[in-house]
C-alpha cells in the first residue's frame, strides 16, 4: 500500500515536472498561490501544477497571512483561494485585481455565474459553492427505525435513542472548537432562527430571546456530543464519522465526498447527505463560494500568467476527476448524492453568510471566544451575549465602526 | 583595561540591545497609547455572486475603508491615553464583580481570567521544576562515571524538543481516544476525556512545562554540584552528619545562587506561558496573558487587529514579569550587600 503510494507520488511529481499532462500550455513564470486546505482546493491547486512552475501553499491559516502577503509589493503570491468571507478584507485593503481583461482573453469557459463582481468589475473568479448540511449513518438510524431529523429538537431525540445503544461512541458530532468554528456555528443556528446580529449603526443584538434560545440549542446538542467538543474541528469530526464513532452531524458539504473514500473510511456507503436541520425560520446553515483572486502588486506578464494556470485548475477535465468533492459552478459538473444535502439545504433556504456586514469579523471573532463559558456553564445564556456584545463592542469602536 | 577599550568591547552589543530590544519596546509603549483606524465611507454598492441556483447581485450601502491615491488605505492614528489599558483591563467589570462579591464573574473577564492561569501556572511550576531538577542532578551526580554521559544526554531530550511540538505530542497522546487516554480508561475502568474540563487541560500544561524545564534546571545544578568543597563534605561526615544534613546543610547553601537564578529564569519563562495554550488548544477553558495578547493581533475576518490593545496587554505582561522579580532580585541585593559589609 504504502510502497504504492510512493510509486503514485513519484510518479505525479514526475509527470508534473517533464510532462504537462493536464494543461494546455507550458507555464514558464514562477507562480505562487496561498489557499485554505480541503479536499476540493487540492483538487484544484494539483490541477493548476500540472502547467508547471506553479508552487501551492495550502494552509488553514491562510486567512491570516493573506492580507499581509497580498499587501506586499511585489505581493508574496500571485494567486489567492478565498471564499466570500476571506475575500472582503483584500477587497477592502485594495489588493486584489480587477479581471474583465483577462476574463475577456482567456475566460471563455467561465459561466456568468462565476464571476464575482463588485460594483460591475469582476474581482473574483468563483469554483463552487458550499454550506453545512446534515450528515447521517443511514444503517444506525434503520436499524432504531428514526426518521431522518429535520430539526434540532429532533436530532436530540434521535441521539437520545441511539445513546440508549452502544452502536456508536457519540450519537452527534459537532465542529464546535472554540474560535472559528464555534462563532461559525452560532451564526448558522442564529441565522437558522431569523436573528440579526446588528441594529442601528453596527450596534449589536444578539442579548435577545432568538440569542438565548440559540445557545440553548447549542447546548442540547452538545450533550450527545463527544465530551471534548470544544477542541473538536471539522477535519476531526470528518475524521470520527469515517471512523464510525458518531452517527449525525451538521458537516460542511466539502466533507461529504471523505465518507466515501475507501482509503481512509470505514463507513463507506453509509453515510447519507440532507438538509441541515431548520431553524424556526430557515436552515441552521450558511452559504458560502470559494474561488480564486490575482494580487494586485504583480506585473502584467505574472497575471497572464496565473490566470492561465488558475483556469486550467478550475477547467472541466478537473471537475470530471473530482465530481464529488465539492458543489462545483463549473461546466461537466454532475450533481451526484454527495451534493444532495447541500442543495436541499439551499433549497430550503438557508442564507448567505452575511460577509458585507462591516461588523461581521469582530462579531465572529467575539462570538467564537465567549461562547465556549456559556457551554462550560460559566455563565448563563444571557450573560454569555451581554459579554459577547460588549467584546464585540470594544472591538468594533477600536476598528473604528462604532 | 583603559574606558576606550571598555566601550569598544561592549558598543556593539549596546548598540544591539538599543536596535532590537529598547526601540522595539518603546515602539509597543508608545503604540499601546494611540489607535490607529481606517478612514471609513458609506457608499452603495453592487456585488453579484453565485449561489446554487445562479448568480444574485445585491445593492446596499456599506462602510468600506477609503483607499487613497498611492493604492493603500487611508488611516488615522489618534492618541487615546489610557483606553487601550482600559479596554485590556476592563475595571468596571472587576468593580461589578467585587460589588457583587463573585469571584466567578471577576474570573470570567479576559484578561483577569488570563492572570489568574498565568499566576497560579507559574507559581505552581516554580517549585515543581526546582525539585525535579534538584533531584535528577543528585541521580546524575551519583551514578557511575562509566554511564553519565548517556544519563545526562537521556535527562536533556526533554530541554531540546521544540516547544509547540512537544505540546502537540503530549496533546496527541491524550486527545479522544489517545493512546494514554486509552490506557488510563483501561487502568481504570472508566471512560475519560482529558480535553473536556479546565482542570484536567491545566494539569497537562503544568506537567509538560515541568517535563520540559526540569533538565534545563538539572544541568544547572549538576555543575553546580561539581564546585563543593569535598573538604567541608568530608568533615561533616566525620562530625556524623546524616545523608539529608549533608544535603540541607552543606549542598544546598552552596547551590543558592543557582537557584536563585533558575528561579528568575522560569519566572521569566514561565510568566510568557503560550506554546501550551496553542498546542492543546485550551482557549475555551485555559488561556494565558501572552495568549490574550496573540488573540488580540490575530486578524479578525473583516482584517481587523486590535494592535492597540495588544500593545497595552504585551505592556502589561512586562509590568507582571518585574512585579514577580521585584522579591527575588530584592532578596539577592540584600544578600549582596550583606556580603560586601
Amino acid at each position: 500500500m504504502i510502497i504504492k503510494k510512493i510509486a503514485t507520488t513519484i510518479a505525479i511529481s514526475l509527470i508534473s515536472s517533464s510532462v504537462w499532462a493536464g494543461c494546455a500550455f507550458e507555464n514558464n513564470i514562477e507562480l505562487k498561490s496561498l489557499s485554505n486546505s480541503f479536499d476540493a482546493m487540492k483538487a484544484v491547486t494539483e490541477s493548476m501544477a500540472e502547467c508547471g512552475n506553479v508552487t501551492s501553499v495550502l494552509d488553514v491559516d491562510f486567512k491570516d497571512k493573506q492580507p499581509e502577503a497580498f499587501a506586499a509589493n511585489p505581493s508574496l503570491y500571485q494567486i489567492g483561494g478565498v471564499s466570500n468571507g476571506t475575500m472582503v478584507p483584500l477587497l477592502n485593503a485594495g489588493t486584489i485585481r480587477p479581471l474583465d481583461d483577462l476574463v475577456a482573453k482567456y475566460g471563455s469557459q467561465l459561466k456568468p455565474s462565476q464571476l464575482i463582481k463588485v460594483n460591475g468589475e469582476i474581482m473574483a473568479i468563483a469554483m463552487m459553492v458550499n454550506n453545512q448540511h446534515l450528515m447521517y449513518r443511514e444503517d444506525v438510524l434503520k436499524e432504531f427505525r428514526l426518521e431522518v431529523p429535520t430539526t434540532h429538537a429532533e436530532m436530540v431525540a434521535a441521539a437520545a435513542t441511539i445513546a440508549k445503544y452502544n452502536v456508536v461512541d457519540y450519537p452527534i458530532g459537532g465542529t464546535y472548537k472554540a474560535g472559528w468554528n464555534l462563532g461559525e456555528e452560532f451564526v448558522n443556528n442564529y441565522l437558522g432562527n431569523g436573528g440579526e446580529f446588528f441594529g442601528e449603526g453596527n450596534a449589536p443584538s444578539i442579548n435577545n430571546a432568538t440569542g438565548v434560545a440559540t445557545l440553548n440549542t447549542m447546548k442540547s446538542l452538545t450533550e450527545y456530543m463527544d465530551p471534548e467538543y470544544l477542541v473538536s474541528d471539522s477535519t476531526y469530526v470528518q475524521q470520527q464519522f469515517q471512523q464510525g464513532k458518531i452517527a449525525m452531524a451538521t458537516l460542511w458539504a466539502t466533507r461529504a465526498g471523505a465518507m466515501d473514500n475507501a482509503e481512509e473510511s470505514q463507513v463507506v456507503g453509509k453515510v447519507i447527505m440532507a438538509s441541515a436541520p431548520m431553524g424556526t425560520a430557515r436552515p441552521a446553515s450558511t452559504n458560502w463560494w470559494d474561488g480564486i483572486v490575482f494580487a494586485k502588486n504583480m506585473t502584467d506578464e505574472q497575471a497572464d500568467a496565473a490566470f492561465r494556470v488558475a483556469m486550467e485548475g478550475i477547467d472541466t477535465e478537473m471537475v470530471l476527476a473530482n465530481n464529488d468533492d465539492a458543489v462545483w459552478l463549473i461546466d461537466g459538473y454532475v450533481a451526484g448524492s454527495a451534493a444532495a444535502g447541500a442543495i436541499a439545504t439551499a433549497d430550503n433556504g438557508a442564507a448567505p453568510y452575511p460577509s458585507s456586514s462591516p461588523g461581521m469579523g469582530a462579531m465572529h471573532t467575539a462570538l467564537g471566544n465567549g461562547i465556549a463559558a456559556f457551554l462550560t456553564g460559566e455563565k448563563d445564556a444571557a450573560t454569555a451575549l451581554a459579554d459577547i456584545e460588549a467584546a464585540y463592542t470594544i472591538a468594533a469602536t477600536e476598528a473604528g465602526l462604532m | 583595561m583603559n574606558q576606550k577599550t571598555f566601550f569598544a568591547f561592549i558598543g556593539p552589543s549596546v548598540l544591539m540591545m538599543v536596535i532590537f530590544i529598547a526601540l522595539p519596546l518603546a515602539t509597543v509603549l508608545k503604540q499601546s497609547f494611540y489607535v490607529t483606524q481606517p478612514v471609513y465611507q458609506t457608499l452603495e454598492v453592487e456585488t453579484c455572486t453565485p449561489n446554487f441556483t445562479g448568480q444574485v447581485c445585491v445593492k446596499e450601502i456599506k462602510t468600506i475603508p477609503t483607499i487613497g491615491d498611492n493604492g493603500k488605505v487611508i488611516t488615522q492614528t489618534s492618541f487615546v491615553g489610557l483606553v487601550n489599558y482600559q479596554n485590556v483591563l476592563e475595571l468596571p467589570r472587576v468593580i461589578k464583580a467585587f460589588a457583587n462579591n463573585s469571584w466567578q464573574q471577576f474570573i470570567s473577564i479576559d484578561f483577569w481570567k488570563a492572570l489568574r492561569f498565568t499566576l497560579s501556572f507559574t507559581l505552581i511550576t516554580l517549585p515543581l521544576v526546582l525539585f525535579f531538577g534538584l533531584v535528577i542532578a543528585l541521580c546524575i551526580n551519583n551514578v557511575a562515571k562509566s554511564i553519565r554521559g548517556p544519563v545526562i544526554f537521556v535527562s536533556l531530550l526533554p530541554m531540546i524538543i521544540t516547544p509547540v511540538i512537544g505540546a502537540l505530542s503530549i496533546r496527541w497522546l491524550f486527545i479522544g481516544d489517545g493512546i494514554l487516554t486509552s490506557f488510563l480508561e483501561w487502568w481504570l475502568v472508566r471512560d475519560i476525556s482529558m480535553f473536556a474540563q479546565a482542570w484536567t487541560i491545566e494539569l497537562m500544561m503544568m506537567f509538560y512545562r515541568v517535563w520540559h524545564v526540569a533538565p534545563f534546571a538539572a544541568i544547572v545544578f549538576y555543575a553546580g554540584l561539581q564546585t563543593v568543597n569535598q573538604d567541608t563534605v568530608e568533615s561533616a561526615i566525620i562530625d556524623g552528619a546524616s545523608r539529608w544534613q549533608k544535603l540541607r546543610y552543606v549542598i544546598l547553601p552552596h547551590l543558592m545562587p543557582l537557584i536563585v537564578f533558575v528561579t528568575l529564569i522560569h519566572l521569566m519563562d514561565a510568566y510568557r506561558v503560550f506554546e501550551e495554550v496553542v498546542g492543546f488548544s485550551s482557549q475555551a477553558h485555559v488561556i494565558s496573558l501572552q495568549w490574550l495578547t496573540y488573540d488580540f493581533l490575530t486578524s479578525d475576518l473583516m482584517g481587523n487587529r486590535s494592535i492597540g490593545r495588544a500593545s497595552a496587554s504585551s505592556m502589561l505582561t512586562m509590568i507582571g514579569i518585574v512585579l514577580l522579580l521585584i522579591p527575588v532580585l530584592r532578596g539577592v541585593w540584600i544578600d549582596y550587600k550583606g556580603k560586601r559589609l
